[in-house]
């Protein structure tokens, strides 16, 4: 009962913010109701058992894509009322992108009711008992420990391939270098003049 | 199994990885001015490496994720030479560019990508293969583009990066499929599914992988990026590429088409077949027109993929004891070709690319004149050189599986080749001299040029008992 009612109420916020998201005429509202579409998404997985890839949605598209999104809109100069303008023409194109995502779903769901899928040669079997998370992190951290690291490695040359690629040294910075400044001296930065009356001070 | 085993058994990655870890650092607190340092300190990790892989005992590490054996012991030997030899030639060619400085990120990121090449051809499991392949092309893509101020590096790197994506995309999708079918992503248990009957998914899955692994050894028909990376990346740069990435993707493809498919074997042949006739073909028709000497030497390793597929597509011990012979000798060829091309630059020292520019080369600089005639000699095939036996190990290899077709298409097709690489040597030798290249300060450079000659030279014969036995011991581990 009470999962029925979570799960309607999950649905009902996520059409209407899905629905806002494509219909709210200022560009960071639609990427804020997407954030909320996001979260009730999340909501709804946890709800099927699937508490993994409700942490993804929060984790990944919530914290990182959503937040992209937003700095991409707030950063960048973009007309968005150029960007719809199209409507009309692009609409057989965005009927059959619908259509085929509804055929998707309709086959899915047709896939679904003849029967899962058998992995039968599954060399890592999961207890039917285990959440999922503890499942993912027990092969994760064990079996699959090698790729995990190495998947590290991956991340580090993406980063050093990012830096190496964009910084470079700019002329006519004037960088806070902290080390200078405490090692700097009263004596080398003031000094005593006694200037004569009516003389003014020599800078 | 226990844990520091497999983690022993993983030696020269270990050491690889650490050695680009610290030397990051080091490049990070020295700057610009540790680039040297770097440099050799990564070479020296090289030979570490090296030396530790005839140090770690064989077998199936991490649960059979990392497969140590004779077949990844030889192809790592092969990438750890290129690597280091792609380390060795870059400082000079940096220096005399105006253009970037050589920074210390630049060994480093050889050494990463020389540690996922090593995690490709020891790959026993779709996951490794997939990490190690993107380890690899990763640092690819960014030493594509390392001199940022030349549009056309930049040009090489985004479009590199571009439909490598697109290659990895195709190869995760057979991955997936092979996976689905199969319900593994171990090779030996794929393997096993191969065996017991074939479905419609894991001959698609075998199709798209191949169609990925094709892209990252740039065979016919996945090859379009490669005449415009080659060209764009530095040169010390493009020979890494025509070097060692194509003998860890082809050494990929081996394992994966041996230990993983070998039950599919007639599916996976004609795959094979149809990409090596292919890039042979397309390698010797296109480079015909070609002006730019890196250009050439792009389709002329798409070329010479073409013949070391051969070798696969036979689809024995022989075959793929013949595929590292070919990679050898291919390596020590293209490795000299741009040592040499390093060399030609006009009087105030920036390179030049032109084939037009070697013309009466034999006048000006005769040494460097006869070590390019012999590579190129060795190329096309001419018998007395090494060049000639590599191709005579795959065609002898395919004649034996039972592939005449293959092996006469092949012969003849290698004549059509033969007319570009002997065209570089009659411009050297018997057209008028254009100006001379200066002469050459790189005492190491000079060297490499001549051991890589002598290698490919009549006298690398001697080597054959070696590199030969070397192989089949090699080959057998897959079988």
């Amino acid at each position: 009962m009470i999962q029925a009612i979570a799960f309607y109420i999950f649905a009902v916020v996520m059409i209407a913010s899905a629905a806002l998201t494509i219909s709210s005429r200022n560009p960071v509202h639609s990427v804020l109701w997407l954030i909320l579409a996001f979260f009730n998404a999340a909501g709804l997985m946890v709800l099927a058992g699937a508490e993994f890839i409700a942490m993804l949605l929060v984790i990944v598209y919530v914290g990182a894509v959503a937040v992209l999104f937003l700095f991409v809109v707030m950063m960048l100069d973009i007309d968005f009322s150029e960007l719809r303008a199209g409507f009309v023409r692009y609409l057989p194109l965005g009927l059959a992108l619908a259509v085929a995502l509804l055929a998707e779903v309709i086959i899915g769901v047709g896939a679904w009711s003849v029967g899962g899928v058998n992995l039968s040669k599954r060399i890592a079997p999961i207890a039917e008992q285990t959440p999922n998370i503890q499942a993912i992190g027990d092969l994760l951290y064990t079996r699959y420990l090698f790729v995990f690291e190495a998947a590290g490695l991956v991340l580090l040359v993406a980063m050093i391939g990012a830096i190496v690629l964009t910084h470079r040294k700019r002329a006519g910075v004037r960088p806070q270098i902290i080390s200078r400044q405490v090692a700097r001296r009263p004596q080398d930065a003031t000094r005593n003049v006694k200037p004569a009356v009516g003389q003014g001070v020599e800078l | 199994m226990d844990y520091l085993a497999s983690v022993r058994m993983a030696l020269p990655e270990d050491i690889l990885s650490l050695g680009a870890l610290v030397l990051m650092l080091v490049a990070a607190w020295g700057g610009q001015r540790s680039t040297r340092a770097v440099s050799w300190c990564s070479v020296a990790v090289l030979l570490g490496a090296g030396i530790a892989l005839f140090a770690t005992p064989q077998g199936a590490a991490f649960d059979g994720l990392l497969l140590v054996d004779a077949f990844a012991t030889f192809a790592k030997v092969l990438i750890y030479v290129a690597a280091a030899i792609a380390i060795v030639m870059a400082p000079n060619f940096f220096q005399r560019t105006s253009g970037d400085d050589l920074r210390p990120e630049y060994p480093v990121l050889i050494l990463l990508s020389a540690v996922g090449m090593g995690i490709m051809v020891s790959a026993g499991d779709l996951l490794s293969l997939y990490v190690g392949l993107e380890l690899q092309s990763l640092a690819a893509y960014v030493l594509a583009s390392f001199m940022r101020r030349d549009t056309r590096s930049a040009e090489a790197g985004l479009k590199y990066f571009v439909l490598g994506a697109l290659a990895s995309g195709l190869l995760l999708y057979g991955i997936s499929l092979v996976y689905g079918f199969s319900g593994t992503t171990l090779f030996s248990a794929i393997a096993s599914s191969y065996g017991s009957g074939h479905s419609l998914g894991l001959m698609f899955g075998l199709v798209f992988v191949f169609a990925g692994l094709a892209f990252k050894m740039s065979a016919v028909p996945f090859h379009m990026w490669t005449p415009d990376v080659y060209e764009g990346a530095p040169t010390p740069v493009t020979a890494f590429f025509a070097s060692a990435p194509k003998v860890a993707a082809l050494g990929l493809a081996v394992r994966v088409a041996v230990d993983a498919m070998g039950p599919a074997v007639d599916q996976w042949r004609q795959v094979v077949i149809f990409a090596a006739l292919a890039s042979i073909i397309l390698g010797a028709v296109a480079a015909i027109g070609q002006r730019n000497i890196k250009r050439l030497l792009a389709y002329s390793s798409i070329n010479n993929i073409g013949f070391a597929l051969i070798g696969l597509a036979a689809g024995t011990q022989e075959g793929v004891a013949s595929v590292l012979m070919y990679l050898t000798i291919y390596l020590a060829m293209t490795l000299g070709s741009f040592l040499v091309v390093l060399q030609m630059r006009d009087a105030d020292g920036q390179p030049v690319e032109t084939i037009d520019s070697l013309s009466g080369m034999s006048t000006t600089r005769p040494g460097l004149a006869w070590a390019l005639a012999t590579f190129m000699f060795s190329l096309a095939g001419i018998p007395p050189l090494f060049g000639f036996y590599a191709k005579f190990a795959v065609f002898h290899a395919a004649v034996a599986a039972g592939l005449f077709p293959l092996a006469v298409f092949g012969i003849a097709a290698s004549v059509i080749g033969a007319y570009y690489y002997l065209r570089i040597v009659k411009t050297m030798f018997f057209d008028e001299a254009a100006p001379a290249f200066p002469k050459n300060e790189g005492v190491v450079e000079g060297g490499l040029i001549a051991i890589t000659a002598l290698f490919v030279s009549p006298l690398g014969y001697l080597l054959i008992p070696l590199i030969g036995g070397w192989s089949m011991v090699a080959a057998k581990a897959l079988f």
